[in-house]
């Protein structure tokens, strides 16, 4: 029923040879639960992306979907996922950059891989508009469903998530309204 | 490269302080036509005109707004602003346990309600390892393709109403209100019905369904056939829709578009048929693909869909297996009520659910559906808590709003309400 | 016996015996034949036929004939849609000319869940609307934020622009939003909703009335707002028998 991805040890082969060509690139390989991805090194996301991309064998050319997790309190503390397609064999493959957070209001980076895959332009603004992660070398970053002058990283973990509290007729006293 | 200057509400002060990165103006992405033709952007034969369409506007579906710059009518650059209608719904589903998420991930694509349903709980599904009987794989695939159904009718209603044709409107909302009592009848609501559950459905479908379904099957096809009527060889709707909006079939791949707008350019891909999930693998059905991809082919395109949606309800409702509609696993879905007034550990098992919910183990999915204007996918983060660390939607019409400009980049304005129409965005999804 | 004096309703409005429609039966029966003398000539026009002061005229004619100004934001509009379908036909009410431009709408029916980007937006077209004009807040996300109280949602459209009518629903359904147009096409013709504690003389059953004697402070909190309210012409503002 599921997604069809390589198998654990199709996944080694895989983060093997790729660690020939790409060397340290790939810290881990993750299998379960019929899940395989590979944790690369955020630094060489490009070069693993185009090595699945061009290799005979591989060819992973479709990029289903570019998002972000916020691993806090785990370290690294973001991973970018790359949720690549390969049509003709109908297989999955899922890349994930485990970026740390620089921490004292830096903004984490990584490049940006809307050259190679088009379909990346609006998905990382996305994730730029709601971690504030910053893809080098995207053409266009800015922010894309918050207002455009808002201050914060709303899906961070560390974000609140904001609202009012609720109003019972019992505590109407307690709470001050809008117009106090 | 031409510039395209942005009209802010608030001035064009970056979001993120402006030091720590460049400051990047608006610009244009690609080359513009008019850097192809070598015409200097500064002389009057090139003058550009930036307006601005929406985010209120009678003919965008839902609040999405639009930089368009135009030389006389001609379309140069186009520029997609979204974010209006946007909920934080990926934000609230990390503080809601997993069942309470289903009604939140339904409001995204506010019309195909089902089909966030399913990605999500498929999902779930996925993490905890849970089969689900196979009653309950029929009624949600019967529910599903109902609501490609009414997807696409709502689609042709309001496409047809932007290019003029009033009718069709009220033909198509017609017949959807008939899906919608089908909806009402098995689930107690018409819209957002919250009725598939992590494990199966949420109810068994009551007395009368399967009749009316039936009804409804040996119907649709000659109200389908009225539609056509109407427009399939309208010589206003052809001339409008002919050949216009072609994208060619790598550039949409490149920018990641699925569903009918691929179909429509020659490129069969279809997960219900590539990666069957649910029952569609014992279903007879064909997927439609078009030839040339312009706005014609897409609207032939989702009229086949509707058809071969018809033909699986009818083989689904009649292939129904009996059974339990939903799994057994008692730590995760709801003992049936009659049990709590006798077994302690079903009254357990109740009270564990309602309170605090179901724990996953820690593990990341990403669960990809056929949705009706194309790829869905759910990636649920789970941190071993009743609630999960994050729930993304991969949504279809967020990655399909890529290729509007350009099918839209060297035609006339008017083609681009024409675009925007046989392009199927819902705001919803777009913005989450 | 205390009634609260509810606002006087017209002839037609008025509860009747079954005597007096009897009699308004032969009446109408004496009309028709041409049997009517001089003052029951006069008394039946005047009973039968609306009351014609200018206003009411006026209202009526609003009531009747408004554009609504589309305003779908999200999954209510779609139902918003919907009723100007022919099932839940909205073209019975004479509202079914849905006027995407402000300037020619009456009132603006509020759909769908309003985000912090779309607000300011909202209240420019609302500005641009020209007087009389109404607020229907369709939904619960536009009412009070619905299900979505988050950093994105403003909880409740009636933050930043004056409601006059919210309908509860997510969606609501399309007879729901008919009977809210309709509650709204009363308030115009001079004749809100009372409100179910008016109809009912139930007037000082609120909790806070019930619980004086807990909640001490509570009591001028409600007299404050009961100024504020009663200053701006809430006819509901005079407070119940027992005031």
């Amino acid at each position: 029923m599921a997604a069809r991805m390589p198998d654990a040890p199709g996944l080694e082969l895989i983060a093997g040879e790729l660690n020939e060509a790409h060397p340290g690139s790939v810290l881990e390989t993750y299998h379960d639960r019929g899940q395989a991805c590979l944790i690369v090194d955020p630094d060489q996301v490009l070069g693993v992306l185009g090595w699945l991309r061009e290799t005979p064998g591989q060819e992973y050319r479709f990029l289903a979907s570019l998002h972000a997790a916020d691993y806090l309190p785990a370290e690294p503390r973001f991973g970018v996922h790359y949720e690549l397609l390969n049509m003709a064999r109908v297989e999955r493959l899922r890349v994930r950059a485990a970026l740390a957070d620089p921490g004292d209001d830096a903004l984490p980076e990584i490049d940006s891989c809307a050259e190679m895959f088009p379909t990346a332009d609006f998905q990382e603004r996305e994730v730029y508009d709601f971690f504030g992660i910053v893809f080098r070398g995207h053409p266009d970053l800015r922010r894309i469903l918050m207002p455009e002058e808002y201050v914060g990283w709303p899906q961070r973990r560390d974000f609140p998530i904001g609202g009012e509290p609720v109003i019972f007729t019992n505590t109407e006293n307690q709470v001050p309204r809008w117009y106090e | 490269m031409v510039r395209v200057t942005e009209p802010t509400l608030h001035g064009t002060a970056p979001a993120h302080g402006g030091d720590r990165i460049a400051h990047t103006e608006a610009t244009v992405i690609g080359t513009s036509p008019i850097e192809k033709s070598g015409l200097d952007p500064g002389s009057i034969d090139s003058e550009l005109l930036t307006i601005n369409m929406g985010p209120h506007h009678p003919a965008t579906h839902g609040v999405l707004r639009l930089l368009v710059s135009l030389e006389g009518e001609v379309v140069r650059d186009l520029k997609p602003i979204m974010g209006y209608v946007h909920t934080g719904i990926e934000k609230s589903c990390e503080d809601k346990n997993y069942w309470k998420v289903i009604p939140f991930v339904e409001r995204m694509d506010y019309i195909s309600y089902y089909f966030q349903m399913q990605a999500y709980c498929g999902a779930v599904e996925q993490l905890l390892e849970l089969e689900i009987p196979e009653r309950a794989k029929y009624l949600r695939v019967i529910h599903l393709e109902l609501n490609r159904i009414h997807s696409h009718l709502v689609w042709l209603g309001t496409s047809a109403l932007d290019l003029g044709a009033m009718s069709m409107f009220f033909y198509c909302f017609r017949e959807r209100d008939r899906i919608l009592d089908m909806f009402e009848m098995s689930s107690g609501q018409r819209m957002h019905t919250r009725y598939f559950q992590v494990g199966g459905v949420f109810e068994d479908i009551p007395v009368g369904f399967a009749e009316k379904v039936r009804a409804f099957c040996d119907e649709m096809p000659s109200r389908i056939d009225q539609y056509e009527a109407l427009l399939t060889r309208n010589e206003i709707f052809l001339q409008r829709t002919k050949g216009i909006g072609i994208v060619p079939r790598e550039r949409l791949l490149d920018l990641g578009v699925t569903g009918p707008l691929l179909r429509a350019a020659g490129e069969p891909w279809d997960l219900r048929k590539a990666d069957p999930y649910l029952s569609y693998a014992d279903h007879d059905f064909s997927i439609p693909v078009g030839t040339v991809g312009d706005g014609w082919d897409r609207y032939r395109v989702r009229i086949q869909e509707m058809r071969e949606s018809v033909k699986i309800v009818r083989q689904a409702i009649d292939g129904l297996p009996e059974g339990p509609w939903i799994a057994d696993d008692r730590k995760v879905v709801l003992p049936p009520r009659h049990e709590l007034s006798t077994s302690m550990e079903s009254l357990i098992h109740h009270f564990k659910l309602v309170t605090e919910g179901f724990r996953v183990a820690p593990g990341e999915v990403y669960h990809p559906i056929e949705g009706p204007r194309g790829e869905l996918g759910c990636f649920v983060v789970a941190d071993g808590s009743a609630k999960p660390a994050r729930v993304h939607f991969r949504d279809s019409s967020f990655v399909n709003l890529q290729c509007l400009r350009d099918m839209c980049l060297d035609e006339y304005v008017a083609d681009m309400i024409q675009n925007l129409a046989m392009l199927d965005p819902i705001l919803g999804g777009i913005d989450r | 016996m205390r009634r609260e004096k509810i606002r006087a309703l017209s002839p037609l409005e008025q509860p009747r015996s079954p005597e007096e429609l009897r009699v308004r039966q032969l009446r109408a029966r004496d009309m028709l034949r041409g049997d009517l003398s001089e003052e029951d000539l006069e008394k039946f026009v005047e009973e039968a036929v609306m009351p014609t002061r200018l206003e009411k005229v006026l209202n009526w004619g609003r009531a009747n004939a408004m554009f609504p100004a589309t305003f779908g934001l999200a999954c209510c509009a779609i139902e918003m849609m919907s009723i100007v379908s022919p099932r839940y036909d909205i073209a019975r009410f004479g509202a079914e000319a849905m006027r995407a431009s402000p300037r020619q709408a009456d009132f603006l029916m509020l759909s769908g869940r309003v985000s912090i980007k779309m607000a300011p937006v909202v209240r420019r077209l609302y500005d641009q609307m020209l007087e009389p004009k109404w607020v229907i807040s369709m939904g619960a996300c536009s009412s009070s934020g619905g299900m979505f109280s988050n950093y994105a949602v403003v909880q409740g459209a009636d933050k930043f622009m004056p409601v006059d009518i919210h309908v509860p629903g997510c969606p609501p359904r399309p007879e729901a939003l008919l009977y809210g147009f309709n509650k709204l096409q009363r308030k115009i013709m001079g004749n809100p909703d009372p409100g179910w504690r008016t109809r009912y003389n139930a007037r000082g059953t609120e909790e806070w009335a019930r619980d004086v004697a807990i909640t001490s402070g509570g009591i001028a909190e409600y007299e404050r707002a009961r100024e504020i309210a009663r200053a701006a012409g809430d006819p509901d503002a005079n407070g119940g028998p027992n005031a």
